[in-house]
């Protein structure tokens, strides 16, 4: 085993040996969220000409609980380590920032991969989707996942405390999920929550998640493409030059 | 052939603390070597530098002749570092533990070897157990084990007794003095002078950053000349001996040469005393860490 290949073992054992808490707690959350929206909106509100109100909402299910399961995967894998001080076992091995990084991400991506599948496996018994672009669909997956594992690798290193890693959760990430279309289309907004969901980057993971089911977004699915893959390069870039100064891991 | 460590003007400030002030050190291959000083000396600054856990400011330190820095991978292997913190991750068990770090440096199928330090740290039983049920002096030999899974050639022990029991003491002391005469290069950090005294040919005393002595023990315990004999007598000895009270009733005379000893036992006698119990101490590293420690 090489030190990357141990070090991404390592981190899958880590929320595998806690699954009920890991996977099947989202999971779980994702399907009371379906029975509650799906149970009060099915018959009053249609966003997409011919698509159930259920069937609309589920792509967007699993796309936040992948997205929140990528954040928290790679940020409590840190703060725990950092706070219980093992973390020390990973910075005395020869691994280079590239494969920290690597390993960490890939695991979050991961684990975020294992939560959408138990969601879309749940909410075959509430609607069937239709899957008319599976590429676009595995670009969007990975990508979006990649940057809320970067986000979770920086809230890990900068957060000293449990309650700063909740602060970081509670005031920018969900706020950044729930405000992004998941539960709406953001043509049913006022003009200045429209323009202001362009600047919410987690608008385009849905929108060209959903795009992915469908064939139906609220912009072009290149354009969320584009969006998502910039803003990915950008805080893998940011995240790496972190790293390599050790920033607040190597003092 | 390359030191084991070599340090050489190195410096390491944090904020308004010199934590490392212009530091130079070479330990030899196969050395068990003492780093001793007081609290906030920069000793465990000074391994966290060796170990890639903490940049230097200024100043170069080589591991085996890899710098720290640029070739970091050579230098990490070549060390095994036991933190002083009593860290430990609480997912795995101990066999876990130290799968995973031998995979960290690349070494696969490295059963035979974790059999044989679980062995020899009396860690065997407890190997399969969750880390967490550990108690604290398995989790400490767990530690031991962790620095030793890629056979390093420099072994470094921050305070790798503090707060652990008499029987993992001797266990822990009997294996790395056989990783020693294997050829291991040993450091060790530790407030128990006793302990560097019986186990390392070196030693380099810190001060506030700064070493402050750098010797073998045997020369550092030559440095301080005195003796002393502690009497227990059958009546008050004359203000004029010069004897000093001890504890218990007893009378200290603190003398340089053993030549002076037999005048003084003379002078009790005429004084018509008797002499019904008399102990000698030699000078120890305790006294010789006091004195440089204080007078530096």
């Amino acid at each position: 085993m090489t030190a990357f290949s141990t070090l991404l073992y390592k981190e899958l054992l880590r929320f595998w040996k806690v699954a009920f808490q890991t996977v099947l707690a989202p999971v779980i959350t994702a399907m009371l969220y379906l029975l509650i929206f799906s149970h009060v909106l099915e018959e009053r509100v249609q966003v997409y000409p011919g698509i159930s109100y259920t069937t609309f909402l589920v792509p967007g299910l699993i796309m936040m609980s992948m997205l929140q399961n990528a954040f928290a995967n790679s940020s409590s894998s840190l703060i725990q380590s950092k706070i219980t001080g093992n973390i020390v076992f990973v910075l005395v091995a020869p691994l280079s920032y590239l494969e920290f990084f690597s390993a960490y991400m890939l695991a979050s991506v991961i684990r975020g991969l294992v939560v959408g599948i138990g969601v879309g496996l749940v909410t075959v018994w509430f609607t069937e989707l239709p899957l008319l672009h599976p590429v676009w669909l595995i670009f969007f997956t990975a990508l979006s996942t990649g940057i809320l594992a970067a986000l979770g690798i920086v809230a890990g290193m900068w957060a000293e405390k449990f309650d700063q890693l909740a602060a970081f959760q509670n005031f920018l990430i969900m706020p950044l999920t729930f405000l992004s279309g998941v539960f709406y289309s953001i043509h049913s907004l006022p003009d200045f929550w429209q323009a202001a969901s362009h600047w919410n980057p987690v608008f385009y993971m849905i929108d060209g998640f959903r795009w992915g089911f469908f064939g139906l977004s609220d912009i072009p699915p290149a354009t969320s493409l584009l969006v998502v893959a910039v803003c990915f390069v950008a805080i893998s870039g940011f995240t790496l030059l972190l790293l390599k100064r050790g920033y607040k891991l190597r003092h | 052939m390359s030191a084991a460590i070599r340090v050489q003007g190195l410096v390491k400030q944090f904020r308004q603390v010199r934590a490392l002030n212009d530091i130079d050190l070479e330990i030899k291959q196969g050395e068990f070597f003492g780093l001793l000083g007081p609290n906030g000396a920069g000793k465990t600054t000074l391994i966290s530098i060796l170990a890639g856990l903490t940049h230097a400011t200024h100043g170069k330190a080589e591991i085996m002749g890899f710098d720290v820095a640029r070739d970091y991978r050579r230098s990490r292997r070549a060390l095994g570092m036991v933190p002083q913190e009593l860290v430990y991750d609480p997912f795995f068990t101990a066999r876990e533990t130290l799968r995973l770090q031998s995979g960290y440096f690349g070494i696969r199928k490295n059963d035979d070897w974790i059999d044989h330090i679980l062995d020899h740290l009396g860690l065997t039983e407890h190997a399969d157990k969750n880390m967490r049920t550990l108690s604290g002096g398995m989790k400490r030999r767990v530690l031991v084990a962790q620095a030793l899974v890629h056979k390093p050639p420099v072994i470094v022990l921050d305070e790798p007794t503090a707060g652990v029991d008499v029987d993992l003491r001797q266990t822990l002391w009997e294996f790395i003095r056989s990783l020693n005469r294997e050829g291991h290069t040993v450091v060790l950090t530790t407030h128990y002078l006793e302990e560097a005294e019986t186990l390392c040919e070196r030693i380099a005393m810190l001060k506030q950053g700064r070493v402050v002595a750098l010797d073998s023990t045997r020369n550092l315990l030559s440095r301080r000349h005195e003796h002393q004999a502690c009497l227990t007598l059958d009546g008050m000895p004359p203000a004029e001996l010069g004897l000093k009270t001890g504890a218990g009733g007893t009378w200290v005379y603190v003398f340089q040469e053993y030549a002076q000893l037999e005048p003084m036992l003379a002078a009790i006698r005429k004084a018509g005393l008797t002499v019904q119990e008399m102990q000698l101490a030699e000078p120890d590293l305790e006294d010789v860490f006091t004195e440089i420690i204080r007078n530096s």
